[in-house]
């Protein structure tokens, strides 16, 4: 469905990624070990004997970590392997003490699954795209080395050896940087949800592996390229452009891509190789004789699936249809796990106070989120996570709305207080005096000023300028310090306006 | 008493607790036969006798408050090097590892000190528990206390890996000693120096601090003097371990109350497959002797099949180097051990280095033997084709049990052989475990029992394999061999 294409000299080329995504388990142990898992500790500081790979040392798998799997399958409409084992993959190097990771080749824990993509936010139902995801398997994060401690040596920093991964491998299913884009955003909206990767990119706890090749529409798939580790969305599409430029470069000059794994670097927004398929490691793979086989019995899977939280697709449906919502709006705030648990405080907290049904007031509340607050905190550099204003305080803003003691307008102004003092909505109204104003002779008579002070204007709209209809409301409102009941004004205006 | 040293773990235990002794007696007595032992039979890598006295003077102390007693209470004994001890170097008799000092306590040996024991040493074996004759131990070889009557005075081996555990227990440096068996390295050692010796079911003993040669393979047991004090030992030894995932959530049995040697009602086992070509005759006649003896106690004794045995040499050969390879990959000089890291060398360089001097030349063949068997394009040929054939293996076992109840055949091929006789081919070497490797296969109870001299003078052993957590029927079986073997013999003290 994608019509991305690379516009080569000889013509058109269509792009095939695939992406392998490391995700750090949340868990307040190691897969296999005690230890914490906690970012930025001492270096060292969370290293069991087993991390180490002292001598005699066995792993023993932690059930959290299982259960964070299983419950991202389930979240993933996957299949869950109720038989899955683990196999080593060995290779040596200095921050891999065992001499081999403990990962899972040949019996993943969970199986296929899919996505659903929307590649345009403003239409969210009617733009999407299913990628598939060929399996997860959980596996030991490495450790981690330092080579700017010592003019002559590395040092090593364990505390990352062991910590829990979750390889979340997607089918070739993609064709544009925008589908990776929004396959990988997708992906770290559910896993927050979920709560079993919190898919900080920058602190490593999610990264990717992109696969790339290029193609003539509609022929087999050309030799592919990994570029491995690359964390952020921004670095994984610019990897897939320039990956699909150099490819289509490379063959239209006679050349021949190579199966190989490339770096990413940010700096350059280029790849480079890093080693050929000829230069490949041998891993010997075989399966981890010091543990037996995982299997998961009925109650452990159906604790999993009643832990899981509304996912995001059920959810913005339910905003669409329940509460009546834009697919617009529906979208926005179901993309983030945390911008939907803030909306659906305020919206018990606005029907509450109204007490209305929460549809009733689910628009208004959706629209105040998106319109004002976000914007409003957006300018102090601040987000729903540090807000000033809590979900139960919005609430009590917008019931003022609701119930006309405070017209919209106003209630920027009193946002504006509330995010700057911290205080209450109806304190900040009833201390400033910002109280909407039915008063209808004050009003006749802020009517009959502007009418009077506007003659000429007066004049044109008799004449038909009908549009100068809002200017004498503004005008009004202005003369009124914004405090007039704006239905009032409205109606008052076309009376004496004949 | 006149010699201490001559006891038992129950003579000891039982002459602690009625107070013929103390514990600190008995400890000394052997600390004196461990010095004067060394370094002609080079059975300890490290001696430990203060740690022996300080065990045995808390028993001494409980029993003299009273307190109740462990199962192992006074008991000094011989800790295979292979086990961490907290504080005492741990080696495995590797140059890699020597100068290792564990933060941490086996989950098996902190078990015995639980049950009163005390620790004379840290026996010597061969390397990474690699070999059948403890040549392979970078801290010289133990030398039997055997000695062929021929005169001729020839060093033999006692066996491996556990040929520290086997020779000190025949002369008598300590009542009892660990050892762990991954193809026959609890049974052949004790058979060739006449002693006892029980390799549990797979999962039975911890394995956590237990440097670890093949993983699905390795399993500690206990050596003694006789099958009761085997019986002791295995009971303090043994239990479920949360810390191993391998190991079996299973109560331990009373396996010392439980000894009998009526077997009445019960059947034994004789496989055909095991009666090669060329056998020695001593040993053939060994194994009559054998059924006889058990016909004796009651048993019924029938032929069985084990028709995939001729494979179970080539697949444990396949199967352990393949998780060596994988296991010995942690000592890289990185984080402990040797590091040898030459001028201006790299970390490929180190690698290369510390592992070329750290590790012995038969543990360099089978970590090149399971690296080839692991690789692409070998791993099916060898990997999973050996992975079948051990569940053939397993079910050939599985279908003889459902007529037997205990299995009866030689522990090795010969008597021991002498030191230096067959370490110039591996493959002669690798032939002495082809008795012993198809219980390890399947994961069964076995063990080893005294069955009397040959004509030169030296040890054979019986070998008695169960099913899986019938120790006790092993026990039983070993017990009324025992009795009626009445092996008496032990080795002329000339160290």
């Amino acid at each position: 469905m994608s019509s991305y294409r690379i516009h080569g000299a000889t013509g058109e080329w269509e792009v095939v990624i695939g992406l392998e995504v490391h995700a750090q388990v949340v868990s307040k142990s190691k897969l296999f070990s005690g230890a914490a898992t906690e970012f930025g500790a001492e270096p060292n500081a969370q290293v069991s004997l087993v991390d180490a790979a002292m001598p005699g040392m066995l792993p023993v798998p932690n059930r959290e970590c299982i259960r964070q799997a299983v419950r991202t399958g389930m979240a993933i409409d996957a299949q869950i392997n109720k038989w899955s084992r683990f196999d080593r993959k060995n290779y040596f190097y200095a921050d891999l003490p065992q001499g081999y990771q403990i990962s899972q080749l040949f019996h993943p824990l969970v199986g296929e699954g899919r996505i659903e993509i929307c590649l345009d936010e403003k239409d969210p139902e009617g733009s999407t795209k299913t990628i598939g995801i060929e399996r997860i398997h959980v596996e030991q994060d490495a450790g981690k080395l330092m080579h700017d401690q010592h003019p002559t040596m590395s040092y090593v920093d364990l505390n990352r050896s062991g910590v829990a991964l979750m390889e979340i491998v997607s089918r070739p299913d993609m064709r544009s940087p925008a589908e990776a884009g929004a396959y990988l955003r997708k992906l770290r909206t559910i896993l927050r949800y979920v709560g079993s990767c919190d898919g900080n990119m920058e602190e490593g706890s999610m990264r990717a592996d992109v696969n790339v090749s290029v193609r003539r529409p509609g022929e087999p798939f050309g030799t592919r390229t990994e570029t491995k580790n690359v964390n952020s969305v921004r670095f994984v599409m610019q990897t897939i452009e320039h990956e699909a430029n150099r490819q289509v470069d490379l063959v239209e000059s006679g050349g021949k891509v190579v199966q190989e794994t490339r770096l990413f670097d940010p700096d350059s927004g280029t790849t480079r190789s890093m080693r050929s398929k000829e230069d490949a490691h041998d891993y010997r793979y075989f399966p981890d004789p010091d543990l037996l086989p995982l299997v998961l019995d009925d109650a452990f899977l159906a604790e999993c699936r009643a832990s899981l939280p509304e996912l995001p697709d059920a959810k913005r449906h339910r905003y669409e249809t329940a509460l009546g919502l834009s697919p617009y709006n529906a979208n926005v705030l179901t993309a983030e796990a945390d911008t939907a648990r803030w909306f659906e405080a305020l919206l018990t907290a606005t029907a509450a106070r109204q007490d209305k049904m929460e549809a009733e007031v689910a628009r208004q509340a959706a629209n105040w989120l998106i319109s004002e607050l976000f914007g409003a905190l957006n300018k102090l550099g601040k987000d729903l996570e540090t807000s000033p204003v809590s979900p139960e305080q919005g609430g009590e803003l917008l019931a003022l709305i609701g119930d006309g003691t405070i017209s919209g307008s106003i209630a920027k102004q009193v946002l504006e207080k509330m995010l700057e003092t911290g205080d209450g909505a109806a304190a900040i109204v009833e201390r400033e005096g910002l109280k909407q104003t039915s008063d209808t002779g004050a009003i006749e008579a802020a009517v009959a000023k502007v009418l009077a002070d506007n003659a000429d204007k007066v004049e044109q709209y008799k004449g038909g300028k009908e549009a100068l209809f809002g200017f004498f409301v503004g005008q009004t409102m202005k003369a009124m310090q914004g405090k007039a009941n704006p239905q009032l004004v409205n109606e008052l205006l076309k009376k004496a306006l004949g | 008493m006149s010699d201490l040293t001559e006891l038992g773990v129950a003579a000891i235990r039982d002459g602690v607790a009625k107070g013929d002794f103390t514990a600190v007696e008995v400890a000394e007595a052997f600390n004196a036969n461990v010095a004067a032992a060394q370094p002609a039979l080079n059975a300890f890598i490290v001696a430990t006798p203060e740690k022996a006295v300080e065990a045995a003077r808390m028993v001494d102390a409980d029993r003299a408050a009273g307190k109740a007693l462990g199962k192992m209470a006074g008991v000094p004994i011989g800790m295979k090097d292979l086990f961490a001890t907290r504080g005492v170097q741990t080696t495995a008799a590797s140059h890699i590892l020597e100068g290792f000092t564990p933060e941490y306590e086996s989950t098996v040996s902190q078990k015995l000190w639980d049950a009163g024991a005390g620790m004379l040493g840290k026996l010597n074996l061969d390397q990474f528990a690699m070999g059948s004759s403890n040549e392979t131990s970078h801290f010289g070889n133990v030398v039997s206390p055997w000695r062929r009557n021929d005169g001729g005075n020839a060093p033999l081996a006692p066996g491996g890996s556990s040929g520290g555990s086997s020779a000190a227990v025949s002369a008598r440096l300590c009542p009892a000693a660990t050892g762990t068996d991954t193809g026959g390295s609890i049974r052949q050692p004790a058979a060739f120096t006449g002693i006892a010796g029980i390799k549990p079911t797979y999962g039975r003993c911890s394995r956590w601090g237990i440097v670890a040669f093949a993983s699905s393979l390795d399993q500690a047991g206990s050596m003694a003097r006789d099958v009761r004090d085997c019986a002791i030992m295995l009971e303090a030894m043994a239990g479920f371990d949360p810390k191993d995932s391998t190991s079996l959530d299973l109560p331990v049995p009373a396996w010392e109350a439980g000894l009998s040697a009526d077997l009445k009602g019960r059947k034994v086992g004789i496989p055909r497959e095991y009666r090669l070509d060329g056998m020695d005759g001593e040993v053939a006649a060994s194994w009559e002797a054998g059924i006889a003896w058990l016909k004796d106690a009651g048993a019924e004794v029938v032929d069985i099949s084990l028709p995939h045995t001729k494979y179970a040499l080539p697949t444990y050969y396949i199967i352990a180097p393949a998780e060596a390879s994988s296991n010995l990959a942690r000592y890289d000089g990185v984080r402990y051990g040797l590091r040898d890291l030459p001028e201006g060398a790299g970390l490929q360089d180190m690698y290369a280095a510390t592992r070329a001097a750290g590790f012995g030349a038969e543990v360099k063949r089978r970590i090149l033997i399971g690296t080839y068997v692991l690789s692409a394009g070998f791993y099916d040929a060898y990997y999973t084709q050996a992975q079948k054939v051990r569940t053939l293996i397993s079910r050939d076992f599985k279908d003889a049990f459902a007529s037997v109840d205990v299995i009866l055949a030689p522990t090795a091929p010969s008597a021991a052989f002498a030191l230096g006789e067959k370490s110039a081919d591996p493959l002669e070497m690798y032939l002495n475990d082809v008795f012993s490797v198809p219980a390890s296969l399947a994961g069964l109870p076995a063990m080893s029992v005294p069955a009397g001299l040959n004509s030169q003078g030296l040890p054979l052993g019986l070998q008695l394999i169960g099913r899986p957590f019938d120790e006790q029927g092993v026990l039983d079986a070993g017990l009324a061999i025992e009795q009626r073997a009445g092996f008496a013999a032990k080795p002329e003290q000339w160290w």
